[in-house]
């Protein structure tokens, strides 16, 4: 009982109950429009993870939201509010298309290149609402919304420029292949990779019908670093302590202004890292003509909620959106139950994740009821007490 | 005691735990009709902890409440608040930018046919509990333009306006000029005499001898008995709080000052309108004394303070650390002078309270080498210089490096950073009202740690708005007024009349 009740203490706890409770309200909402829930759950987790190639497919969707994720968390935790992660993932995107366009260096150089120019534009931008913040006081919440839709022009400014833009498509042109990321994916396509994969039926299927590539190593590797950033160095003590005291941070000599900007810079540079992985990774390896913001900041945001903010886990809160967002799609095919049901089970589950007390008010219950269960001594009326034992 | 109508709150046997800690072991109170009660403790003792039980903050684990001899179960306070309980907090739960009326009447509005607000009724409501306790306050002004001494006296109004017959006021003095404690007091006799009960929770002994009827002491969440207050004096009081004989009077050998620490010369701070409230002021503390500077709050010593520790730009002058100007550059190049400041306002300017005990301890110094090479921070190091500090200093509770400053004590996150700014080892130290909020025993051990650090050899320049406090711990007096040092006086040179006279702007004889 004891243990029951530290564990629903725990952040997550608190998690996993959201994630309960928005199951169990769509299996509601699916029940009223006459689906059967076990039914639609069932194609839903396959649909995420059934076979091989839908594995593959559930962890390239989680990359770009979990190092979106990761940038929320990290300014969050610092006591910012980059609601910008959007804008920074579209520079990303934009200055990775442009020096993967412009540049066409030998593989090792070529990657590290195109990803460190995505990396620049996002922390560019996250830096300048930093410094907005820093010098004039101007909220970044404000700031970086407007940003998001600067990038968002910017996008499409480049997409149609005459440089840049694609003939009689939507797109802007494709990346040079030598900043591909896809994991072995010029030896899969080559006669030997393809007689190998003949043999190895789920490797085929992943490798030949997927883009999988390298992003999600390297995403995970970012949730790491930001988390030992944020709890093991200088740096991010000082973050932290700026981000949750500004006066006695400068009272204690730590320049307010400068960690601000480095936050909001880190935070950038990592939704620009998810740009530029989307750019090296997946096809079409360019950027297209946008029509409407594509989310993968906003849905950082969630996967961050869901994490209660810790980096690390981001990575379980991003797998499980990305499972919802990808195996739902399953669920409008197998059953024919529109495929809004999963918004409303994600917003559920970000909705009870943002009602903190939830789970410590259960933990509270059980310590009642253990307490009251140990000392029988409990009197509330008013009969004498019995006597303390030695 | 027994059960009987003649008290208006009887709390019998209450025992509260939080997780592990005992809070309060079978605590008895025993609170008369029509008496001012007192709950002395010291910081952490649990005595706030006793009347959020009684208010229906926390509920007891064991125990009985009993009011004018009936027992009653307080679940929130919402019960207290039927029940004619009312309590008063430490910090004000007064929204700003309301007026006195619409602060007193939230929660319990007047108003009309189909929940219309009528604020002309609560107006006259309000006009009418003013009036008949005489209290000097405006209901159409905003809190945030009045005193704080009026903001508690709204507060207590917004108790009465509920019905309140049992006034709960918690350090109803911590934040009040020695003018506004007077009035206070006077108000509470008052409504004593218009048949209230008050009980009040402090650990300022000199105010329970001038209002109290009663007082019960608590020591470490335990009952230590209740004493008849004109049948007691300060001194018992203290041991009884302390649990060992107190020393009220600070204990301490002439000063040998050496050579200039600090030196102030000329120096104007304007505040953020562009007044001036520091005003041409020259300074002088000497490495191996205590420099106290006696005023009232208010006259430039927030300004003096931000200056030297370039939180503000002067507008001119000089500062100089042991011969070195460093006015107008930054925290850092202060601190990296040997300069250690202990904040007035420990919230805002000393911890950072959401982080734990352990990385508080090392807010300034977190980049020396000492605390992890490089970039990394070590917090095995972190924990074994915090936990030398909770010893040495006496912080409680004892084992609380990774628990969040927020949770300590108001006295024990003093302790903390006092224990912090002198582990610096520094050549000045600066202490803001350093005993702000702090028991008799804190204060003592604040004192000894001001005077240890003299006789080692540090410049201490100690700034309080407690008058006795800078006449027993300074070698010299300075005077502060609208910004300027209007006397200098070596100790035991000037009376408490002369300084008093000084700080509200007379002349001295």
């Amino acid at each position: 009982m004891k243990q029951f009740e530290k564990f629903l203490r725990s952040r997550f706890a608190a998690a996993l109950l959201a994630v309960l409770v928005g199951f169990i309200v769509s299996a509601i909402v699916l029940a009223i429009a006459g689906y059967n829930p076990i039914q639609a759950f069932a194609a839903l987790f396959k649909g995420a993870f059934g076979r091989p190639k839908y594995v593959a497919n559930t962890i390239i969707k989680a990359t770009p939201i979990l190092l979106t994720g990761v940038s929320v968390a990290f300014a969050f935790k610092t006591g910012l509010f980059n609601i910008g992660a959007e804008g920074q993932y579209i520079v990303g995107t934009v200055l990775a298309t442009i020096v993967g366009v412009k540049l066409n260096l030998p593989m090792p150089v070529q990657i590290p290149v195109v990803l460190l120019s995505g990396i620049v534009g996002g922390a560019a931008l996250g830096s300048f609402v930093g410094w907005l913040k820093a010098k004039f006081g101007i909220h970044e919440v404000i700031t970086s919304i407007m940003c998001n839709w600067i990038a968002f022009y910017l996008c499409n400014y480049v997409v149609m420029s005459d440089t840049f833009h694609k003939p009689n498509s939507s797109s802007a042109l494709a990346v040079n292949p030598s900043s591909y990321t896809m994991i072995l994916g010029t030896w899969k396509k080559s006669a030997a990779g393809k007689e190998f994969l003949a043999g190895v039926p789920w490797l085929r299927e992943v490798l030949l019908k997927t883009d999988l590539n390298a992003g999600f190593i390297i995403a995970i590797i970012v949730a790491i670093l930001a988390s030992i950033v944020l709890t093991r160095t200088k740096l991010g003590y000082e973050l932290r302590a700026v981000g949750f005291n500004r006066d006695a941070a400068r009272f204690s000599g730590i320049s307010v202004e400068r960690n601000i900007v480095l936050s909001m810079l880190i935070s950038g540079g990592i939704c620009g890292l998810a740009g530029a992985l989307s750019i090296t990774g997946t096809s079409p390896h360019t950027i297209t003509l946008l029509a409407a913001m594509e989310s993968y900041g906003f849905n950082g945001m969630s996967v961050a909620f869901i994490a209660a903010c810790s980096p690390l886990g981001c990575i379980p809160s991003s797998i499980l959106f990305s499972a919802l967002i990808y195996g739902g799609m399953s669920v409008q095919q197998v059953m024919g139950a529109p495929s809004d049901i999963i918004n409303i089970m994600i917003g559920t589950i970000v909705f009870v994740t943002a009602l903190p007390g939830i789970a410590p008010l259960l933990a509270d219950m059980v310590a009642k009821k253990r307490r009251a269960e140990e000392n029988v001594r409990v009197s509330k009326d008013g009969t004498p007490l019995p006597e303390k034992e030695a | 005691m027994e059960v009987s109508p003649q008290y208006a709150v009887q709390m019998h046997g209450i025992t509260k735990r939080f997780g592990a800690f005992t809070a309060l072991d079978e605590v008895d109170l025993d609170v008369r009709k029509q008496t001012v009660h007192a709950i002395l403790g010291e910081n952490g003792a649990g005595k706030t902890t006793l009347m959020n039980i009684l208010y229906g903050l926390y509920q007891a684990d064991e125990g009985g409440i009993f009011m004018n001899g009936q027992q009653v179960n307080i679940a929130n306070p919402n019960d207290a608040i039927q029940l004619g309980i009312g309590m008063v907090h430490q910090h004000f739960m007064l929204i700003e930018n309301f007026t006195v009326t619409e602060n007193i009447i939230l929660g319990d509005e007047v108003c009309g046919a189909a929940g219309v607000l009528d604020m002309r009724k609560a107006r006259e409501e309000v006009m009418a509990l003013v009036n008949e306790y005489g209290f000097d306050v405006d209901p159409d002004a905003r809190i945030e333009d009045i005193t704080v001494g009026m903001q508690q006296r709204v507060e207590i109004l917004k108790a009465l306006y509920r019905g309140a017959e049992v006034l709960i006021l918690d350090e109803p003095t911590a934040v009040l000029t020695p003018q506004e404690i007077d009035k206070l007091i006077e108000i509470m006799h008052d409504l004593i005499s218009k048949g209230k009960t008050i009980i009040i929770i402090t650990h300022k002994l000199r105010e329970i001898m001038q209002s109290a009827d009663e007082c019960s002491i608590i020591r470490r969440g335990v009952y230590m008995g209740t004493v008849d207050v004109k049948q007691s004096s300060e001194t018992e009081l203290a041991s009884k709080m302390v649990g060992r004989n107190v020393n009220l009077t600070v204990e301490k050998t002439p000063a040998h000052p050496e050579d200039v620490m600090l030196s102030i010369r000329g120096l104007t701070v304007k505040d953020e309108r562009g007044i001036e409230q520091v005003r041409n002021l020259d300074l002088d503390v000497h490495a191996g004394e205590i420099v106290g500077i006696a005023g009232i709050d208010g006259n430039g010593q927030q300004e003096l303070v931000d200056a030297i520790c370039s939180l503000v730009k002067a507008t001119s002058g000089t500062i100089c650390i042991a011969g070195q100007e460093i006015q107008n550059t930054n925290p850092r190049n202060v601190l990296n002078h040997s300069v250690a400041v202990i904040p007035s306002d420990r919230h805002r300017w000393g911890l950072v309270l959401p982080m734990m005990v352990e990385e508080n301890t090392v807010l300034e110094r977190h980049g020396e080498d000492l605390f992890g090479k490089g970039i990394m921070l070590d917090y095995d190091k972190l924990h074994d210089f915090t936990s030398k500090l909770i010893e040495r200093y006496d912080i409680r509770p004892a084992g609380c490096e990774e628990e969040r400053m927020s949770g300590l004590s108001g006295g024990n996150q003093q302790k903390a950073i006092i224990a912090r700014q002198v582990s610096y080892v520094p050549d000045l130290l600066i202490a803001f009202q350093p005993t702000r909020g702090l028991d008799v025993g804190a204060i003592e051990a604040v004192h000894k740690t001001l005077i240890g650090e003299r006789d080692r050899g540090a410049a201490i320049l100690l700034i309080s708005f407690e008058l006795d406090e800078v006449m027993d711990v300074s070698d010299t007096i300075a005077v502060i007024y609208h910004g300027q040092i209007v006397g200098t006086f070596a100790q035991g040179t000037v009376d408490e009349n002369q300084l008093g006279l000084l700080m509200a702007g007379g002349e001295a004889q």
